[in-house]
């Protein structure tokens, strides 16, 4: 088609080596899509369909037994919760990483701040050796009593070296410093240089660790399962993973399992299914966001990857 | 000529205040949360107990490192840290530079930029997730993807999460499927960099596509797989514990395949309770952690200046 159009690129690959390429990256697509699309089928299946012929990309039968299960029980207000704790971590430590972090990438990324070299190195140091899980474990929450609360949460994580390199990175090329002199010499202030001049022209860079940051923080289980154990700070990951543990400490401990205690515990958990419908939950969101953000980052990371 | 310069670092000086002010939030939130526990490490050289916090427990020199090295334990998590870490640098790196290469291949660019989608999508999952894609497809009860596979070759179900033996295999491949697409977003970058001068001269000189891959492209992005190489390097003490602990659903029977060092760190802590072994644990993995950037960075200095982190 492209044929008639324009003349071929003598630097690509021909006809016929293009339609290989095409065929060998469909079947690695298909390898990063299937197992996905495989959790969503099974949040779809009938619990019959589940316990005759086991996970299946083809269930005999389709339900939405899984999610009204959960309207049901009371653990559609743990749900609620969970949901609720992980939008407001998420917002708020989204906006704090992206603005505190834009702010200190962009004095790092000012050629005549005289204290720009020791304070990189301080900030990149972090990269190199970190004092571990332990110690920070301790400092929290015996010293600053942060365990079992929301802070911790969007604490955890919140500004990392990694991101405020790559803005620096990405600010010190793409705004030229003439413009940033120039505007002081029309008087503006830091302030007023920050919000007119380096927010705008920017926009691919934040975007790029803002979205991180939205991840990382939607994402985060770990954070509430070292600090957290009131039940109406637990985030929807946290949730996920504590409903695993349980099913899996069941499995482990056959005795207990066969006990009515048990079975007892068992009725409370969800079904397979339903475990899926919530593993659907979980995913759904950062899917639909992220292609929204992909062209944004492609070349935020680019630019800001580019050694110094 | 003297005056001037007094007189430029004074203006330096006084232009540095409203820009210190606004660094200010990131620098104090790195002393708390990244300076502060680096004088925790301490810590593993205390027999910490709660009520005397980190500075008044009593000192206990090296003896929680005699304990961890006393144990198999200390071996086995190395060993597991190393051995996955090795195999993600090596087939990470070849499979990420791979794809790169193919991706840049792809004439028509939008397809190229759905492919490039598809495959950074995993990155952005979290492992809780990914571990409930991992249950679908290896469960025993009710019967996951992988066995219904083996049912239709007419061979027994495997208890995936019975046996150590498919682990290291299971972790390398799932760990791979996560990242590999994200790794090569950086070499696809550095790639497309590459001006067409070079190429098209290649190709007057005769040169097939090999030969340009192998001659040109990866010399010409040698820099970045060389800092990407050790960075990974550097890290090499260090696994990400989502993939060890969601992907194995914390089954103790698999321990001896998934306990890296972090993993170990927080069973210490959590499970154990014994904070001054884990911190022990943790203070090892920092050192030499710390350790091998160093001197990883030293050798790439000799020989490609250019290449150094610093």
């Amino acid at each position: 088609m492209g044929k008639a159009k324009r003349k071929r690129n003598p630097l690509e690959i021909g006809k016929k080596g293009q339609v290989i390429l095409h065929i060998f990256m469909i079947l690695m697509s298909l390898c990063f899509i299937l197992p996905v699309l495989l959790v969503y089928i099974i949040s779809f299946s009938s619990e019959s369909s589940i316990n005759e012929i086991g996970y299946s990309f083809f269930p005999t039968g389709w339900s939405l037994d899984a999610y009204t299960y959960y309207i049901k029980t009371d653990m559609v207000w743990q749900i609620v919760q969970s949901y609720g704790i992980t939008i407001v971590v998420a917002a708020a430590g989204t906006f704090c990483s992206a603005l505190f972090t834009t702010m200190l990438s962009y004095g790092l990324s000012r050629k005549n701040f005289i204290w720009r070299k020791p304070l990189s190195f301080f900030v990149y140091f972090t990269m190199l050796f970190n004092g571990g899980l332990v110690p920070a474990y301790i400092i929290n929450s015996r010293y600053l009593h942060l365990n079992d609360t929301i802070l911790i949460l969007i604490f955890s994580g919140m500004i990392t070296a990694y991101n405020t390199i790559i803005l620096r990175t990405f600010i010190a090329s793409s705004v030229p410093d003439a413009l940033i002199e120039s505007a002081k010499i029309d008087g503006a202030s830091e302030w007023n240089i920050f919000i007119k001049i380096i927010l705008p022209l920017c926009k691919p860079g934040i975007a790029t660790i803002a979205f991180f940051a939205l991840n990382q923080y939607w994402n985060d289980w770990f954070t509430g399962l070292i600090y957290i154990t009131n039940p109406k700070l637990v985030s929807i990951q946290y949730l996920l993973t504590k409903i695993m543990n349980s099913v899996q400490y069941l499995k482990e401990n056959s005795q207990l399992a066969n006990s009515p205690e048990g079975r007892e515990m068992m009725k409370m958990f969800p079904s397979e299914a339903g475990r899926m419908a919530l593993t659907v939950l979980v995913l759904t969101p950062i899917l639909f966001a992220y292609p929204f953000f992909q062209k944004y980052f492609v070349k935020g990371l680019t630019v800001g990857s580019v050694k110094e | 000529m003297k005056r001037k310069g007094v007189k430029k670092s004074r203006y330096a000086v006084k232009e540095s205040w409203p820009v210190l002010l606004m660094c200010a939030p990131g620098l104090i939130y790195f002393i708390i949360f990244n300076y502060l526990p680096m004088f925790g490490i301490v810590l593993a050289f205390k027999n910490f107990n709660y009520t005397d916090g980190i500075l008044r427990s009593p000192w206990a020199g090296f003896k929680n490192f005699k304990f961890l090295f006393a144990t198999r334990d200390a071996l086995q998590i190395t060993r597991n840290t190393l051995f996955y870490n090795a195999c993600f640098i090596i087939i990470g790196t070849v499979l990420s530079i791979g794809l790169a290469l193919l991706l840049n291949e792809i004439a028509f660019k939008r397809m190229a930029k759905i492919y490039q989608t598809i495959a950074i999508m995993p990155n952005f999952l979290s492992w809780v997730a990914v571990g409930f894609i991992g249950f679908a497809l290896l469960s025993v009860d009710p019967t996951g993807y992988l066995n219904t596979i083996r049912e239709g070759m007419r061979l027994d179900p495997i208890s995936w999460y019975m046996e150590v033996k498919y682990w290291p295999a299971i972790l390398v491949i799932s760990g791979l499927w996560k990242t590999v697409g994200f790794s090569s977003v950086v070499y696809l970058a550095a790639l497309t960099g590459i001006s067409n001068d070079y190429l098209e001269a290649a190709l007057i000189d005769g040169a097939n596509k090999w030969q340009m891959i192998t001659k040109i492209m990866l010399p010409m992005i040698r820099s970045t797989i060389i800092i990407l190489l050790i960075m990974a390097i550097g890290r090499i003490f260090y696994t990400d514990f989502g993939l060890f602990y969601q992907m194995s659903r914390d089954t103790g029977m698999l321990y001896s395949a998934t306990l890296t060092i972090d993993y170990y760190v927080y069973n210490a802590l959590k499970n154990m309770g014994n904070v001054s072994m884990s911190a022990a644990a943790g203070v090892y993995q920092s050192v030499i952690g710390f350790l091998l950037v160093l001197v990883t960075n030293y050798f790439v200095r000799r020989i490609d200046p250019d290449s150094a982190m610093f």
